[in-house]
């Protein structure tokens, strides 16, 4: 049986999976029934000085039929008062020592100010801190959140007033609102940090009433950026954990977030580096149980490749991420379409035709009896540029595959290549430099 | 089984279609969208309306997830017979009758397919799901290996105890085996659900009838404990004149030949009369006419909308092209050597009986003849009472009672007889109570 536990920067944890700190993590008694419901650890709800929230804070993103595709907030940090904070999380540590318990901070950014609240959050017995150097809204016009996690020296200055005083270890979570978070990431571990976090969320509009010309979520037809995370945000997160992962200036230990949903979520952050992993959005969407899935799943999936602990995983993808210019440009592929899977839909068709290479021949053989038009389309090899558009668009899992085409020339890489290096294999011909027509 | 009178005409090619599996399992694509249309309901009423209480939400967004085994090991450990359910359980009355998605005015979603789909990945690759805890020392003997005795068996073994099941039969599985409808559910595939039982170290010992071949004060002395799961008995006889001559079946019996042998071999009239209106009449009906009867009449007294069998199982006849004759009651089987048709009246619903149910009284000067060369009895089956005596158990309203403290009892022969759910519900039910009293007694 696969070994969940985890030793992240420290922090002993039994299983990776944590929630990010938000409303999953306002109290005591939520942080008791999803350690109940198998949680490895939490990330307290952001403390500081309490703020004053708006009325309807969340908007949300639907696509078809799926709910909270994406999801935004325009919340605060915690909005109890410091001391009922740090009394309950000094009393679920005391109940549940073995799991980690990990308190985001934000305060003021002033040598003191920084001191007493980590002073007073670790004689809570809290397990690590977070510091949240990362949302995007209110918080930052005030000088703190992302306004901190924007700047690397401000990002070093304070994580270094944090370290001065701090006993546990000491997460920095970083905002994605950055145009290279590496610098940030950097910063970071220059002033001390022993991990980092990432993602928190994205600077965000969720969309605008047709009716009132309110943006959403709208406060009395007002409304204000807000965060955005949710499954939309997992591409991006995932990016960005690889690129801290992989940073030789980094070396820390990276709890990756942002949209992580499913056992698969997480694996794929852990193969990107993720030591842990934490999850806000799909806790908000389906409650504390889904922690049940995520562990049984991952459990299995490492039982059934022969991975024995998370060590034996973690990072296993980040060699695989390399810069364009070392991909081999002798790999050749092409769309294979399954006729016997194909449904006659057309949409590999017309992406094809209007939206990439116009590499798929249509056979309308409408006429020819019962109104059953197949075989309807075939790839045109010659002009196929393996780009994954058709396998993408069909809804017939399995029907379109990308089949790697041999060819006799050793692989070159565009470093190599530009450098007078190596040959190219034949490549698809484009439409328009065909010397054939598709259409005959 | 007495040889019923005409071969099938049918091709082998054409009986194979007509038994086939009558819900075709989806594919992996299919399985996944499905599954995804799942809204993932807390406490959801699909759970509730399981006897079983499997977690219904929780095994398809495993299905989602990809965790095939997740998925089978949430279902088969809520029910150890959740494979034979996804296949023959009147979901539309339980699990898919209470999705939340009938009331969006949708269809809901397809829990018995989707419960397939991770069971056979779990049958296909044989996995060892469980594993059956050490020894405790403690023994338990289950009489019958029925979904009721199987599925006490498992919790059993996976909680330590050295648990026999004894099975009059040559095979185990109960009416999985030998009942169920040959399109729902095969016997080879009931099997192999039980097969995954026994492999958790529970012993089979086939052949041996409790109370013949061993006596319950035996298994009283040599075990901690006794678990009843004995089914019912034989069907309830009609009473009426030329109940004996050849060509009248039992229903029961006529299945499990058809069950038990190629489909060839099973001979079925050119015109069956079913007398009865339960799940076992429409299986009767629909399998004579899936062998290849001209007509097939269902006889019964009361109307319609009295009927037991399921709307489902009323509708599956008639695609079949069974023929309803309400209102009708036999009265005598006419033939001299052999079945040639049935003397019936026609009846209309009279004062209210003690069940509450109009009493169906007869219309004077209607009688009338169905001409047949079979007749299937369906009407229902009778609590074992011979066992019952052997074993010292009383009887209440047609069900077995214990008040020995060491033996249980559960599923057909305890509910008066239900569904393969309500057996394996129960079942457990049983096992935890073993579990809790051998636990209190250190016995
Ligand atoms: C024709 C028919 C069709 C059905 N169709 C469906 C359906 O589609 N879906 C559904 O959910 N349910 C269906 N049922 C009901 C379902 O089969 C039963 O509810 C279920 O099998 C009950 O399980 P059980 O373990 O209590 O009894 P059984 O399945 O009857 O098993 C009892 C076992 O005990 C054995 N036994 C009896 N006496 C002794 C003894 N003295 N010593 C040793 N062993 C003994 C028997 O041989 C048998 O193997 C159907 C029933 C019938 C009759
Ligand atoms: C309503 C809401 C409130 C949040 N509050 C905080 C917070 O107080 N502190 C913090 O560090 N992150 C906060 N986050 C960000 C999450 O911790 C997380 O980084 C982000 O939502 C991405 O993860 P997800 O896609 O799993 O939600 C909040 C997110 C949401 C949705
Ligand atoms: S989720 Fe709870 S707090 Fe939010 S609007 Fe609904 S009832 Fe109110």
């Amino acid at each position: 049986m696969a070994d969940l536990r985890v030793n992240f920067a420290g922090i002993e944890s039994p299983n990776p999976f944590w929630l990010a700190s938000g409303p999953p993590t306002n109290t005591y008694d939520q942080v008791a029934r999803a350690f109940d419901a198998g949680w490895g650890g939490a990330v307290w709800k952001t403390i500081g000085e309490p703020i004053i929230n708006v009325f309807s804070r969340y908007g949300s993103v639907d696509v078809g039929l799926t709910r909270m595709m994406g999801f935004n907030n325009i919340e605060l940090i915690t909005d109890r008062p410091l001391e009922d904070n740090l009394r309950e999380i000094a009393a679920v540590k005391r109940n549940y020592p073995d799991h980690a318990v990990i308190v985001s901070l934000m305060v003021d950014s002033k040598r003191e100010a920084w001191h007493e609240i980590v002073r007073r959050t670790e004689d809570t017995g809290a397990d690590g801190l977070e510091l949240n150097f990362g949302c995007p809204h209110g918080m930052s016009e005030r000088g703190m959140g992302s306004a901190v996690g924007q700047v690397p020296d401000y990002t070093c200055q304070i994580v270094e007033w944090v370290k001065e005083v701090a006993i546990t270890p000491v997460i920095v979570k970083l905002t994605p609102n950055v145009t290279d978070i590496t610098y940030i990431a950097r910063a970071a571990v220059k002033g001390g940090a022993d991990a980092l976090s990432l993602i928190n969320t994205i600077n965000s509009i969720v969309g605008v009433d047709l009716e009132t010309f309110a943006p959403l979520p709208a406060v009395g037809g007002k409304s204000s950026h807000g965060g955005y995370c949710g499954p939309a945000v997992k591409p991006i997160a995932l990016h960005m954990v690889s690129a801290v992962a992989r940073d030789p200036e980094v070396r820390v230990p990276v709890s990756g977030i942002g949209g992580i949903a499913t056992w698969r979520d997480a694996a794929e952050f852990i193969a990107l580096g993720a030591g842990t992993v934490q999850v806000c959005t799909a806790v908000m969407h389906y409650g504390f149980r889904i922690v049940e899935d995520l562990r049984d799943g991952l459990e299995n999936w490492m039982d059934d490749h022969g991975h024995r602990t998370l060590a034996d995983v973690c990072g296993r993808a980040l060699p695989n991420v390399v810069s364009w210019e070392d991909l081999d440009l002798n790999y050749h592929l092409v769309a294979r379409i399954d006729q016997d899977k194909c449904i006659q839909c057309e949409l590999c068709w017309v992406a094809c035709e209007d939206g990439a290479h116009q590499a798929i021949r249509r056979i309308d053989t409408r006429e020819a009896g019962n109104g059953k038009r197949a075989p309807a389309v075939e790839i045109i090899e010659e002009a196929c540029v393996g780009c994954n558009l058709c396998a993408a668009v069909c809804p017939v899992r399995g029907c379109i595959s990308m089949a790697q085409v041999p060819n006799d020339h050793p692989g070159v890489t565009w470093r190599d290549y530009a450098a007078g290096k190596g040959t190219l294999a034949p490549r698809s011909e484009h439409f328009h430099t065909a010397t054939w027509s598709p259409r005959g | 089984m007495p040889t019923p009178d005409v071969t099938p005409t049918l091709s082998t090619e054409q009986l194979e279609r007509n038994f086939a599996d009558i819900a075709a399992p989806l594919t992996s694509d299919a399985a996944l969208l499905e599954a995804a249309k799942c809204l993932f309901c807390y406490d959801a009423p699909c759970t509730h309306a399981c006897p079983t209480h499997i977690d219904v939400p929780a095994f398809i967004k495993k299905i989602e997830t990809g965790n095939l085994k997740g998925s089978a090991r949430v279902i088969l450990d809520a029910n150890p017979m959740g494979h034979s359910c996804a296949r023959a359980c009147p979901v539309e009355v339980l699990c898919e009758g209470a999705c939340v998605l009938n009331d969006r005015d949708e269809q809901p979603i397809k829990i018995a397919l989707l419960q397939r789909h991770a069971t056979d990945y779990a049958l296909e690759h044989k996995l060892a799901l469980f594993e059956p805890a050490e020894l405790n020392g403690k023994k338990v003997a289950i009489v019958g290996a029925g979904p009721a005795g199987l599925s006490c068996a498992q919790d059993l073994r996976r909680w330590g105890y050295a648990v026999t099941v004894f099975e009059a039969n040559d095979q185990p599985g109960g009416l999985n085996t030998y009942g169920i409808a040959e399109y729902k559910l095969r016997a080879e595939t009931a099997l192999a659900e039980v097969q995954m039982i026994l492999d958790l170290g529970v012993t089979l010992r086939t052949g041996v009838s409790v109370g013949r071949d061993v006596s319950f004060d035996e298994l009283e002395r040599g075990f901690d404990a006794v678990f009843v799961g004995v089914g019912l008995g034989a069907t309830r006889r009609l009473e009426i004149p030329g109940e004996d001559l050849p060509g009248v079946h039992e229903a029961l019996a006529f299945i499990e030949h058809l069950k038990t042998h190629r489909y060839a071999d099973t001979r079925v009239g050119r015109a069956v009369v079913v007398i009865g209106a339960g799940n076992t009449a429409i299986d009767a009906a629909t399998q004579a006419k899936r062998l290849g009867a001209e007509h097939v009449t269902i006889v019964y007294r009361r109307a319609a909308d009295d009927m037991p069998a399921y709307d489902y199982e009323y509708d599956l006849a008639k695609r079949d092209g069974c023929e309803f004759r309400f209102h009708t009651a036999p009265k005598r089987i006419l033939g001299v050597d052999h079945v040639t048709g049935i003397e019936c009246v026609r009846t209309e619903p009279g004062e209210p009986g003690a069940d509450g149910r109009r009493r169906p009284v007869e219309v004077p000067e209607s009688t009338h003849v169905i001409e047949c060369d079979m007749v299937i009895k369906a009407l229902g089956q009778v609590v074992r009472d011979d066992f019952a005596r052997a074993a010292s158990l009383t009887i209440e309203d047609g069900r077995m009672v214990s008040t020995k403290p060491t033996v249980f009892v559960g599923g057909d022969c305890a509910n008066g007889g239900a569904e393969i759910v309500n057996a394996a519900a129960e079942g457990k039910r049983a096992a935890a109570a073993i579990h809790a009293y051998l636990q209190e007694t250190g016995g």
